[in-house]
C-alpha cells in the first residue's frame, strides 16, 4: 500500500483542490466479532435504503385512484420495472420476480446516483470517505451472489434436478462451459458495476484535481448517465439469467 | 516496495487499460455505425435502436472496465507489494 499512500499525498497536498482527495483502498473499519467491515459502505447504504423506504412510504401513504405527484412517479417506476422483468423473464412467471429485480434496480440506481448527488464530503470520517455503496467490491459481489442464488433457485424450483440436465442440452460438450459460466456470471456482474462506478468517481476526481471549476460538469453528467445505465444493465441481466434458468428446452419452441 | 515490482505494476496497469480499450473501441464503433445505418434506413425505429445500442455499448464498455479494474488493483491494492 506504500505507493497508494504516496498518491493520496500527491492529491491532498495541493491546497487549492481540497475536493479532489482520492481515497481508493482506504476504509473506515468497524470490528464486528472477528470481522473487519467497511463502515463507510454501511453508512452510505443505510442512507440509500432510508431514502428508498421514506419515498415508498410517502408515495403509498395516501393512495388515490387517480394518481398524482409522487404516487404517479412511483407507479411509473413500478411499471418500468415490471416491463423490464416481463421482457426478460417471460409473460407467465415474471410476476414473482418483480420484487427482486425491482429491489436490485432501485438499490443500485439510488446508490449510484446518491454517490454522485449527495454531498458526502461534508461528513468527515476518521478514515476513508463516504461514497456510493456500489463503488466497494463487496457490495457488488453481494448483489451478484444474490443474483446467482436467485437464478439457481428459479431453475431448481422449476425443473428440480433436471435443471442440471439442461447443462448438456445442445451437446454434452457444453457442460464444462456452462459450469464455468456459473462462475463468470457473478464475476462479470460484480466487476462491471464496481468498475464503472469507481471509474466514474475516479474520472471526476482526477478532473476536479486538474481543473476544479466547471470542466468536470459534463463528465459528471455522463457519469450520472452511465450509472443509470449500469443499474438498468444489472437488473436486465439478473432478470435474463433468471429467465434463462426457467426456460423450457424440452417443450415446443416459442418466442 | 521493490522498485522493479512498482515499475512493472505501473507498466502493467497502463497496458491493461490501453490494450483493453482497443477491442471495445472497434466494437463500439461498429455498433454505432450499424445503428446509424439502421436509423437512416428506418427512421421510425430510432427509439428502439437507440435503446438497444446504449445497452450493448455499455456491455462493450464493461470489457475495458475489466482492464481498468485490474489496473486499479495493481495501482492501489497491489498484491505483490508486501
Amino acid at each position: 500500500m506504500q505507493n497508494s499512500v504516496a498518491m493520496f499525498d500527491l492529491f491532498s497536498s495541493i491546497p487549492f483542490a481540497p475536493l479532489a482527495e482520492l481515497e481508493v483502498g482506504q476504509h473506515f473499519y468497524w470490528h464486528i466479532g472477528n470481522f473487519k467491515v467497511h463502515g463507510q459502505v454501511f453508512l452510505a447504504s443505510w442512507v440509500v435504503l432510508g431514502l428508498l423506504i421514506v419515498t415508498c412510504i410517502l408515495a403509498t401513504r395516501n393512495i388515490q385512484r387517480v394518481p398524482s405527484g409522487l404516487q404517479n412517479f412511483m407507479e411509473y417506476a413500478l411499471e418500468f420495472i415490471r416491463d423490464l422483468t416481463k421482457t426478460q423473464v417471460g409473460e407467465k412467471e415474471y410476476r414473482a420476480w418483480v420484487p427482486l429485480i425491482g429491489t436490485l434496480f432501485l438499490f443500485i440506481f439510488m446508490s449510484n446516483w446518491g454517490g454522485a448527488l449527495i454531498p458526502w464530503k461534508l461528513v468527515e470520517l476518521p478514515s476513508g470517505e463516504l461514497a456510493a455503496p456500489t463503488n466497494d467490491i463487496n457490495t457488488t459481489v453481494a448483489l451478484a451472489l444474490i443474483t446467482s442464488v436467485a437464478y439457481f433457485y428459479a431453475g431448481l424450483s422449476r425443473k428440480g434436478l433436471g435443471y442440471f440436465a439442461d447443462y448438456a442440452q445442445p451437446t454434452p460438450i457444453m457442460v464444462p462451459f456452462k459450469i464455468i459460466e456459473d462462475f463468470t456470471k457473478p464475476l462479470s456482474l460484480s466487476f462491471r458495476l464496481f468498475g464503472n462506478i469507481l471509474a466514474d468517481e475516479l474520472v471526476v476526481a482526477v478532473l476536479v484535481f486538474l481543473v476544479p471549476l466547471f470542466v468536470p460538469i459534463p463528465l459528471m453528467i455522463l457519469g450520472l448517465f452511465t450509472s443509470a445505465i449500469q443499474a438498468l444493465i444489472f437488473a436486465t441481466l439478473a432478470a435474463s439469467y433468471i429467465g434463462e434458468a426457467m426456460e423450457d428446452h424440452h417443450g415446443e419452441h416459442h418466442d | 516496495m521493490d522498485p522493479t515490482i512498482a515499475a512493472a505494476s505501473v507498466l502493467a496497469a497502463a497496458l491493461a487499460v490501453g490494450l483493453g480499450a482497443i477491442g471495445p473501441g472497434i466494437g463500439q464503433g461498429n455498433a454505432a455505425g450499424q445503428a446509424v445505418e439502421g436509423i437512416a434506413r428506418q427512421p421510425e425505429a430510432e427509439g428502439k435502436i437507440r435503446g438497444t445500442l446504449l445497452l450493448s455499448l455499455a456491455f462493450m464498455e464493461a470489457l475495458t472496465i475489466y482492464g481498468l479494474v485490474v489496473a486499479l488493483v495493481l495501482l492501489f491494492a497491489n498484491p505483490f507489494a508486501s
